[in-house]
């Protein structure tokens, strides 16, 4: 076991929806400080694999789990382990840009408050905003509403408030698919430069995307964890042939 | 309601023309129905105006609308709308104050805390509660409320304003419930995952995000609650004690604008002072709850417009 070097150990990870088996078996190890990508077909698990490490999957009636994921070597499955206090260590961009209808400020400041922080907002807020390079644009009118933003700017944003919140880990469910090729590109430069502060994880269907952004990579096929290994490796010479298939574009 | 496609293409044109007329009558019809019921409210109020504009030209507006006494049968006769119009706002408001936040916590329990199974049994039943006639409320208020209130409470009578508010609110909870919890339900899941996945409890998501989001139909939901209770005259009627005096404080009997119009109507010799004074109670009301209605239909549509 390589779990020292692990801040993620996932560990024969099972994952049913009802009688349905989401995810079979997954065993890997994510690395501090690097951004690790999943991709695959859709419904091949790599979504639902994401939300397994913040328990998101906790909101879906009917669903059941074995294995062990251990982050920072606690297990969170674990019956002590507190769910608010695993988000704030993990946290989480969606989707579909999601800033809540508040002003700009208000959005990067809910974590915090919702910790019970009242002092040192202010500074926080531009901190943050600057990290995610949003701050220039939205300096002048942080009061303004947050859904009076463009689309790029509003997943910019709740990156900073997912920031706010002081995570060690970024989860990332396909943050790029609703925005222009511009934005996306800004995103990903973010990413790079978050790196040094955070780990990374990132799922998308672009495998571009993950050729350019990702340390690592996976690739999911039916909720199995097909292979998993350094990116320039799984882009250029797979060891599976399924994995050859999907990213040459014979199926997906 | 199409031709069979067979006959279409036999008496292709024909059956074209027969098809528009046949389009444009339903049209017409459908929009009759529409503008009918924009009809019938004109023609309700113009109704009510008539026979109750009469009342002014013998007995002064002012004194109507500021008279702190109702004697229709006394020698002259007073028709000072006051006590009846505080006997109504006491008992509306008295219910609001029970029903609201009993009904926005139910609402909120079923759309965001009960198990999906839990809440498909319980929304059905919220809105059989609604199915209840007043006058079965008015029959349990009287027997089972009232003398319980009385005991509690000490009263010389349990027909109360309060025991009055307590029956209505039984009956503006499951417009309350059932339009919030539609509101509550229509937040997108988006901003709930969001706030739980920044690390808020489930008690700060519902507080901070939920309900500010929800808000505006909620308040829809309770001005609906309200336009019932206002409106309503058989339970207040049975339960309220129906004295005619201005309440000092909601252990008093009271007696709604409804009620007196109810209790009155049939006493009364048509075309004469307490038939018009009984009118104008009527006109009031109605001005009372569009006001109430139209408030609501204007949350309500912002409402709408946000969540687009």
């Amino acid at each position: 076991m390589e779990t020292a070097a692990c801040i993620i150990d996932v560990n024969k990870l099972n994952f049913y929806y009802g009688k349905f088996q989401a995810l079979k078996d997954i065993t890997l190890c994510l690395k501090p400080h690097k951004i690790t990508a999943f991709i695959g077909p859709s419904g091949c698990g790599k979504s639902t694999f994401l939300r397994t490490l913040n328990r998101m999957n906790d909101l879906i009636a009917g669903v059941r789990i074995n294995g062990k994921v251990l982050i920072d070597g606690r297990n969170i499955y674990a019956p002590d382990m507190d769910v608010v206090e695993l988000r704030r260590r993990v946290g989480m961009v969606f989707q579909r840009p999601n800033p809540f209808p508040m002003s700009i400020y208000d959005n990067v400041t809910y974590a915090p408050r919702m910790k019970g922080q009242s002092r040192g907002l202010d500074d926080l807020v531009e901190r943050t905003l600057v990290r995610a390079a949003l701050w220039d644009e939205v300096k002048d009118k942080l009061k303004v509403s947050a859904l009076s933003l463009s689309g790029g700017q509003q997943q910019r944003l709740c990156i900073a408030r997912a920031l706010a919140a002081d995570p060690g880990i970024l989860l990332m469910d396909e943050p790029c698919s609703s925005l222009d090729p511009v934005s996306t590109l800004r995103i990903e430069e973010l990413m790079q430069d978050l790196k040094s502060e955070y780990t990374i994880i990132i799922v998308t269907h672009n495998m571009q995307q993950a050729a350019r952004v990702a340390d690592y990579t996976g690739f999911f096929l039916s909720g199995e964890l097909i292979e998993f290994g350094d990116s320039n490796k799984i882009f250029t010479k797979p060891d599976d042939k399924r994995t050859e298939g999907y990213i040459t574009g014979r199926f997906g | 309601m199409m031709p069979r496609s067979g006959k279409r293409r036999q008496f292709k044109g024909r059956h074209k023309l027969t098809e528009r007329w046949f389009e444009w009558i339903i049209e017409r019809i459908i929009q009759a129905s529409g503008l009918l019921t924009i009809v019938f409210i004109m023609l309700i109020f113009a109704f009510l105006l008539k026979n109750s504009l009469p009342l002014f030209k013998i007995y002064p507006l002012k004194a109507f609308l500021i008279g702190r006494d109702w004697y229709p049968i006394s020698a002259p006769a007073r028709f000072g709308l006051v006590p009846l119009l505080a006997g109504s706002l006491m008992v509306t408001l008295g219910s609001v104050i029970i029903a609201v936040p009993l009904g926005v916590a139910a609402a909120i329990y079923l759309a965001e805390v009960a198990r999906p199974s839990i809440r498909e049994a319980i929304k059905p039943v919220v809105e059989m509660l609604a199915a209840i006639p007043s006058v079965v409320l008015g029959f349990i208020g009287l027997l089972v409320l009232a003398p319980y209130i009385k005991n509690l409470l000490d009263l010389p009578t349990g027909l109360t304003a309060m025991t009055g508010s307590i029956m209505l609110a039984f009956m503006a909870l499951p417009t309350i419930i059932s339009i919030s919890e539609d509101a509550v339900s229509s937040v997108p899941r988006d901003y709930r995952e969001a706030s739980l996945a920044l690390g808020a409890t489930r008690w700060q998501t519902i507080s901070r995000i939920m309900i500010p989001v929800a808000l505006s139909g909620i308040t829809a939901a309770v001005m609906l609650g309200i336009g019932r209770v206002i409106g309503e005259t058989m339970t207040v009627l049975m339960v309220t004690g129906n004295a005619a005096l201005i309440p000092h404080s909601i252990t008093q009997p009271v007696r709604t604008m409804t009620a007196t119009i109810a209790a009155e109507m049939g006493e009364t010799v048509q075309y004469s002072e307490h038939y018009y004074a009984l009118f104008s109670i009527g006109a009031m009301l109605f001005v009372l709850t569009f006001a109430v209605n139209f408030t609501a239909e204007i949350v309500l549509h912002r409402f709408r417009g946000i969540r687009r």
